[in-house]
């Protein structure tokens, strides 16, 4: 019944362009190779009877005379609640642990639609995960999209698999992009105990490029069906660099004009879109979205972590081994902290400018100035703030986190100098003698 | 192109019936453009529909605007997803340039880019978007209570009213529509009643004998500027926002513009909710474009919850929520803050003053990009098309103070004050769209990193930042605060920067090496930083502070600094500072009225000598 075409004009990169009529924009093919294996391709182009398809397995070894069969479908991925669960699948879907096919699947469309912005609410569940640089500093809320910014040596993988363990969540989607198999293989044993609530979608550096950029939209196809069903869904994708760069190949495949530093135009919105699929439904469930994007160069400015700066509800910063209190940032913590101890905003400004101060300080003692005793105040407790607080390792609800700040305020500074409002100072300052 | 030597389907030879809505087959797609080849006349900015079948058999009309026309077939831009779509899909154009609906019921709604009411999606479609779904802009059941005010067989021209409806606590002008030609005759009128927008309330006769009826409601096209106004002048007010730095040293004038450029994470948000609560405008057009989606939910969520001071009504009556967020699609972002800027404009026709808050003008700027890029165009600066520097000052160029002059109604000043946010890549103020932004802007408020991550809020730089107005609106500023405003500001601004270079050279040479005198103008600059130009957005008291409490919080300030201590030791000034500052800061947090108000007034006085009597004086008076 469908037609079969034999013969493709041309193959450049990944993208192939062959002469075909009633074709959909957006429409998913199969390929037929000479040495009898297939592989999927998705039409990214039509120009009169030119029909040009992105090739999910790439173009080595597509001959020009291998057949071509169109689907009649969009891209989609095969769905079961309950049988997803601890599976591990590649970018286009299939099953790659080794076991069955999933039984009872429905196939649903992936890349769906905006969620209608009139319909979504404050975000105002906060998400414990025992870190005090992220609890206490910079709360993450359910439905927030949260990159981790890190330069390629930092710990990212380990911090987001930590998360993954601590932080409350119905299902875990990870979707890895561009992972280096030992990576992947250090998720897979990580995330092993958690495995009932958690499904990965793999794409390792060396599959093909075009499964790269399939990763986030199967991860969020199958976090929306689990939100609508009431779970609280954390989704955590790395690395977003890398689902970029993979845009960027085809993009230069396609001829089309780069923006900036060889990223296409749309750079912005495609991240947008995947981004925003982070919600919280009203009576149900929610998706958040923590997303490592690795910056070449340690280079903010990189089109990458710049654009995703501006999508995303602030972002942590992963640098030195540890979450950099002065580059991250969470915009929804305002919506929670106020309602968690009324002494955790201004303790928490408090600390960070007080350990602003003492950066600064640090700068000009090694410059060689010598320093007054009221930086040598500062000094003391910047060295306790990171020894006790900032560590990756430190494990405390937000109490103890909370209790411990203060601890610290006091163990160096006198009340005053700490410009907290009176109020506080009254409730919390620890009633103890004076540190010296 | 290659494409260029093929052949239309439909050749434009038959083309001499051209007068009926013409109709075209799809030629090609690629991303959110669709090529159409046409038969008949097609019009630039007209909106024709893409009619598709889904591979599930689903109809859908998809929205698309022309964008280009060349060698026999035209660019659409597609407001919607375009997967499914065919070559040989049928097009439908329908004559019409993209325009919104203008009437009573825009106060209080939330469009997309498109001016499809959101809430009303939601019931038809469920929580998600679905493409090919388009819904009136006002509601066609809803009775309004008519007022005439023009009489039988006077003359009328576009713009001037046939009557009035209230809407919140507005008379809403119903009006000649503003795409009318020269004069025409009133030759029927409604009596008063309740009636629905599409009810005839008027006809009017032209020149030619054609009788039109007027509804209340009108379609224009949101590209064009609505100028029915007598004149534009020069904007000599300031338009208060109620952010201290912004107030006080770069006013933004009423009918101006404003352009707030600052990398992600400085605070523009955060700056921009804060000025849609408390500027005082009577209308404020919030354009979401190309942002998250979170950040409209607080204003839709609060909004209607919170009360408007000076109306005592819910802040979302004189609210309207343009909403086209970055996932929304693209081209319906382009459309979006036109959309927004010509409600702005049509209740600036009646005499109000509108705010428009354009968030992010950088985000339609790549909308522009993609689009450019589509079209296969040469690319400018960064890839943005060379035409972008100009489409950004006709955009600021729709803001303004104007008269309008209306036969029944009388004179009356509207105005449209626009501010714009961009979004620089890489906080770069270099960059292209920051760059067209400030040649067309009188006000540049520049939110820093540096500030951001010191946590001095809004991180709007004292430096950097600059208001062309100041100057003259110094007879309406010395009115709002008291005489001498705009000089004591200018000290100020001085010793601000005077202090600030000792901390730089503190920076060098340490804190050992500067003198006792240039130290202590460190601390006053940084004082006057900490407890004047930082505020608190999420304080309600110091939010929003009145120009009376801004003025005496200013002659505080001032006599703090001016104040002779006679520090002995650098220690002793931090310590009196960091006392004060304090103060300062519990004051500022503490509402008028209410005991810790007059106990640390009290406080703060007691340590200040002839000058807190100053500005005790000067809160009496104001």
């Amino acid at each position: 019944m469908r037609k079969v075409y034999t013969r493709i004009d041309q193959i450049v990169g990944p993208v192939v362009t062959l002469r075909a009529d009633g074709v959909r924009y957006g429409e998913l093919a199969r390929i037929r190779l000479q040495d009898g294996n297939s592989t999927y391709a998705q039409v990214i182009k039509l120009r009169g009877e030119e029909v040009s398809l992105q090739v999910f397995a790439g173009s080595k070894g597509v001959s020009t005379g291998d057949e071509v069969e169109f689907l009649g479908r969009q891209v989609q991925l095969a769905f079961s609640p309950d049988n997803l669960l601890g599976r591990t699948f590649s970018g286009v879907g299939e099953p790659i642990d080794g076991r069955p096919a999933l039984q009872g699947a429905t196939d649903i469309d992936i890349g769906g639609p905006s969620f209608n912005p009139a319909r979504r609410i404050i975000p105002h569940r906060m998400i414990q995960t025992g870190i005090p640089m992220i609890d206490m500093f910079n709360s993450l809320v359910k439905s927030q999209k949260l990159p981790i910014f890190s330069v390629a040596g930092e710990p990212y993988n380990e911090l987001l698999a930590r998360i993954a363990l601590q932080a409350e969540a119905d299902v875990i989607i990870l979707g890895g992009m561009g992972l280096k198999y030992d990576d992947y293989l250090f998720f897979r044993a990580q995330l092993a105990p958690s495995k009932e609530r958690t499904i990965l979608f793999v794409h390792t550096a060396a599959d093909p490029v075009v499964e790269c950029m399939m990763v986030p939209d199967m991860a969020l196809a199958a976090a929306e069906r689990y939100a609508t069903a009431g779970k609280d869904v954390l989704v955590l994708l790395t690395d977003m660099t890398a689902f970029a760069d993979a845009m960027k190949e085809v993009a230069v495949a396609m001829e089309q004009i780069p923006a900036n530093r060889g990223y296409p135009g749309d750079l912005y919105s495609q991240l947008a879109s995947r981004y925003e699929k982070a919600v919280d439904i009203e009576g149900s469930g929610s998706i958040t979205l923590l997303a490592v994007t690795t910056m070449p160069g340690d280079d903010v400015t990189h089109p990458v972590p710049d654009n995703t700066g501006y999508i995303t509800e602030g972002q942590f910063y992963l640098k030195g081994g540890v979450i950099d209190p002065f580059g991250s940032l969470s915009r929804l913590k305002q919506l929670v902290n106020g309602k968690t101890r009324d002494d955790h905003a201004p303790l928490m400004n408090a600390m960070i400018r007080l350990y602003d101060a003492a950066r600064k300080v640090r700068q000009q003692q090694s410059m060689g100035f010598s320093v007054s005793a009221f930086d040598q105040r500062l000094l003391g407790y910047a060295s306790e703030f990171e020894q006790r607080m900032m560590d990756l390792n430190v494990n405390l609800n937000l109490t103890q986190q909370l209790d411990l700040g203060w601890e610290i305020l006091a163990n160096h500074f006198t009340e005053a100098q700490t410009t907290m409002p009176g109020k506080l100072l009254v409730k919390y300052w620890p009633k103890r003698a004076q540190a010296a | 192109m290659a494409s260029s030597t093929e052949t239309p389907a439909n050749p434009a030879s038959g083309s001499a019936a051209s007068a009926g809505a013409p109709t075209g087959r799809v030629r090609g797609v690629s991303g959110n453009m669709v090529t159409v080849a046409f038969d008949g006349r097609v019009r630039m900015n007209e909106v024709a529909f893409v009619a598709l079948q889904t591979a599930e058999g689903v109809n859908a009309r998809l929205k698309a605007e022309v964008i280009r026309i060349r060698n026999g077939e035209c660019d659409m831009q597609v407001f919607e997803d375009t997967r499914d779509i065919r070559v040989g899909t049928p097009v439908e154009f329908t004559g019409e340039m993209l325009s919104i609906e203008l009437g009573p019921g825009l106060l209080s709604m939330t469009y997309d880019g498109l001016g499809n009411p959101l809430d009303q999606l939601a019931v038809q479609c469920g929580y998600f978007l679905q493409r090919g779904v388009y819904l009136p802009t006002l509601d066609r059941s809803k009775r309004w209570a008519f007022s005439p005010v023009a009489r039988i067989g006077q003359r009328l021209q576009a713009g001037n009213a046939i009557g009035t409806v209230p809407e919140a606590v507005f008379q809403h002008r119903i009006m000649v529509p503003f795409g009318l030609v020269g004069t025409a005759k009133l030759i029927e009128i409604a009596p008063p009643g309740d009636y629905t927008v599409d009810h005839v309330v008027a006809k009017l006769e032209m020149p030619d004998g054609e009788v039109r009826p007027v509804t209340m409601v009108q379609s224009w096209p949101v590209k064009r500027p609505i100028s029915c106004y007598k004149e534009r002048l020069l904007p000599t007010a300031p338009l208060t926002t109620r952010t201290r730095i912004v107030d006080a040293f770069f006013p933004v004038a009423e009918g101006g513009t404003a352009c707030v450029p600052g990398p992600f994470g400085s605070g523009k948000t955060v700056f921009q909710q804060s000025v849609s609560r408390f500027a005082e405008a009577d209308i404020v057009i919030v354009a979401a474009c190309g942002e998250r989606a979170g950040e409209v939910v607080e204003t839709l969520r609060e909004f209607p919850e919170l009360i408007d001071p000076r109306t005592g009504r819910p802040l979302m009556e004189r609210t309207i929520i343009i909403c086209n967020t970055s996932s929304m699609p693209v081209a319906a972002r382009e459309a979006s803050v036109y959309t927004a800027v010509t409600l702005a404009e049509y209740y600036r026709q009646m005499g109000l003053r509108a705010l428009l808050l354009a968030d992010s003008t950088s985000r339609w700027a790549q909308a522009l990009r993609e689009m450019s890029g589509r079209l296969e165009e040469i690319p400018g600066e960064e890839a943005f098309p060379a035409y972008l520097g100009s489409l950004i000052a006709a955009f600021y160029e729709r803001a303004g103070l104007v008269r309008v002059e209306d036969p029944n109604l009388g004179q009356a000043r509207g105005s449209v004050t626009t501010i714009g946010t961009v979004s620089p890549a890489g906080g770069n103020f270099e960059e292209p769209v920051t760059q067209s932004t400030l040649a067309v802007v009188g006000c540049f408020l520049g939110l820093t990193y540096a500030r951001s991550y010191a946590k001095r809020f809004p991180a709007i730089s004292p430096t950097d930042s600059w208001s062309k107005y100041i100057e003259r609106m110094r007879p309406a500023l010395e009115k709002n605060y008291f005489a001498g405003w705009v000089d004591a500001i200018k000290r100020m601004q001085g010793i601000y920067l005077a202090g600030q270079r000792v901390g730089d050279q503190m920076k060098v040479v340490g804190e050992d090496d500067l003198s006792l005198p240039d130290f202590v103008r460190y601390l006053g600059s940084e004082f006057l930083d900490a407890v004047f130009m930082q505020q608190n957005a999420f304080s309600e008291v110091d939010a929003s502070p009145s120009n009376a409490r801004t003025a005496l919080l200013l002659q505080l300030t001032m006599a703090v600094i001016d104040q002779d201590f006679g520090f002995r030791s650098k220690d002793q000034a931090r310590e009196t500072f960091t006392e004060l500052t304090a103060a300062f800061r519990d004051w500022n947090l503490a509402a008028e009225g209410t005991d810790d108000y007059a106990t640390l007034l009290t406080k703060i006085q007691s340590r200040l000598g002839s000058g807190g009597g100053r500005g005790r004086a000067a809160f009496a008076t104001a």
